[in-house]
């Protein structure tokens, strides 16, 4: 059975000197993995918050699915080498609120779980900042799953990696979708990997946007990779 | 050496500070804040100035003037980085020169000036040693509630936005925390070394221990360390304990990087 985790009518939003978003309208279904493709500045970042309501549309409307809990891999990091926590307790900062300081048995579990979820349980005790920019991610992949979201969003997680290490890390995002059916939100300039690994896609353009099932998605635009 | 009361008072009051410090450090760190620390601290040197002028005692002074200060400075994080610095270096001016003026003011001989700047422990009184006590379990009781949301904001700032973490709300309470762990601290190391106790057991230990609650055991016993062996040290040589506790502690974090470029190499 389909079920809708969002649903976006008509949504525009406007900065003050320029249109971002104009008259958009996609769904998401449960257990969909949705690949937003565009050039930089076409505005996928901006969904993204719209989509995380730290951005209100300026028109059209945007309904989430009650209680749908979203795990969010953002972009950009304050990570550099002497980072000083291990790959663990990075992901139980997640593990936030009003509550013991140190970790409940069932967090520390939780935390086991999802590290076994990304392949980090060789490096797990390892400083973060020592790690590889690929295990960097998956740490905060892991991070974002520690929650038990419904969707997850990774905006330009796979920008700065090898092609490799690219795939390694789509290869843990598909298992999480087909195995846990999570539904995934992936947004990337890379051509090649949207053909490669979500099932739907929606591709921003400065003029519009086309969306539809990943066979729709124009073949010729294979070898194009945005910058 | 603990038959005399100020020794007995000087080695509670180091194990408090010595405790918040190395707590409070590992934030300061992770923040990076230490200049924002060390202007706090100056800024307490003018208070325990006007405190003396007023006929308050230092620490009370410093405690007002700190936490006062405390949330306008916390502006400061916001600013551009390349003026942050330029600001900082007129506040702390600024403030240098006030705890100056007041302690002209008040007439009081220099030994004053040198006691507020560089630390002294032989003027803690029994009184102020309680004072102190209260001072370091109200932040201890404060870190424990914010403890989780403050580590994720300290360590993580981006993520810390997604999990809708007031920031803002973090910064200033943790500002007035660090108010009075300066105050507290500088009534042994002084408000010109408070990086001896604030920041340097904590950015030693970031080296060895890979937790956070790991790197505040750690750079409490860095702290403690520091406190305890400098206060005997200045009891039998009859030098300057400020001296000894800055000495071990630099030699410290000295290991520490040493240690990492080694552990490094070898990787």
């Amino acid at each position: 059975m389909r079920e809708t985790l969002i649903s976006v009518e008509n949504l525009s939003l406007n900065f003050p000197n320029h249109q971002v978003l104009s008259d958009l309208s996609f769904d998401v279904q449960r257990g969909e993995f949705l690949g937003i493709i565009g050039e930089n500045g076409v505005g996928k970042t901006t969904l993204i918050r719209v989509i995380l309501n730290q951005l209100k549309p300026s028109s059209g409307r945007i309904r989430i699915k009650d209680g749908l809990r979203i795990g969010y891999v953002p972009q950009f990091r304050n990570v550099d080498v002497e980072y000083p926590l291990s790959i663990e307790d990075f992901i139980s900062l997640n593990f936030t609120g009003i509550k013991l300081p140190w970790l409940s048995r069932k967090e520390k579990q939780k935390i086991q779980t999802v590290i076994k979820q990304v392949n980090l349980e060789h490096i797990s005790k390892r400083p973060l900042g020592l790690a590889s920019g690929g295990e960097k991610q998956k740490a905060y992949l892991a991070q974002a799953l520690i929650n038990d979201p419904d969707l997850l969003i990774l905006d330009e997680s796979t920008a700065s990696l090898d092609p490799n290490t690219k795939r390694e890390l789509l290869d843990v995002v598909l298992r999480l979708n087909k195995e846990l059916g999570l539904t995934i939100i992936f947004v990337s300039h890379d051509m090649q990997v949207i053909h490669e690994y979500p099932d739907h896609f929606l591709w921003l353009t400065k003029d519009g946007y086309t969306s539809g099932p990943i066979s729709e998605l124009h073949n010729d635009s294979k070898e194009g990779e945005y910058v | 050496m603990f038959s005399f009361e100020f020794m007995r008072n000087a080695y509670l009051a180091g194990t408090l500070i010595a405790i918040v410090s190395g707590i409070m450090g590992v934030f300061v760190v992770a923040r990076n804040m230490p200049f924002m620390t060390h202007t706090l601290s100056e800024i307490g040197f003018a208070g325990a100035s006007f405190g003396i002028f007023i006929g308050w005692t230092p620490l009370n002074g410093m405690l007002a003037f700190t936490t006062v200060s405390s949330i306008l400075v916390g502006e400061l994080s916001g600013a551009v980085e390349s003026r942050r610095e330029s600001v900082i270096s007129a506040i702390s001016g600024l403030f240098i020169g006030l705890g100056i003026l007041f302690l002209s003011l008040s007439n009081k001989n220099s030994s004053y000036a040198t006691n507020i700047l560089f630390g002294s422990v032989i003027g803690i009184s029994h009184q102020e040693v309680v004072q102190m006590a209260v001072l370091s379990v109200l932040v201890l009781i404060v870190l424990f509630f914010i403890f989780r949301n403050l580590k994720d904001d300290s360590f993580d700032a981006v993520g810390a936005k997604t999990n809708h973490i007031h920031s803002s709300i973090i910064s200033i309470i943790f500002l007035v925390l660090l108010a009075f762990s300066v105050s507290v601290a500088a009534q042994i190391v002084g408000s010109l070394l408070i990086f001896v106790l604030l920041t340097l057991p904590a950015a030693s230990s970031k080296y060895f221990a890979h937790t956070v609650l790991s790197m505040m055991l750690l750079a409490i016993g860095f702290a403690l360390f520091g406190v305890w062996f400098g206060l005997y040290l200045g009891y039998i040589t009859n030098w300057p304990v400020t001296f000894f506790i800055a000495s071990i502690e630099a030699a410290i974090y000295g290991g520490a990087l040493l240690y990492n470029s080694i552990a490094n190499k070898s990787r």
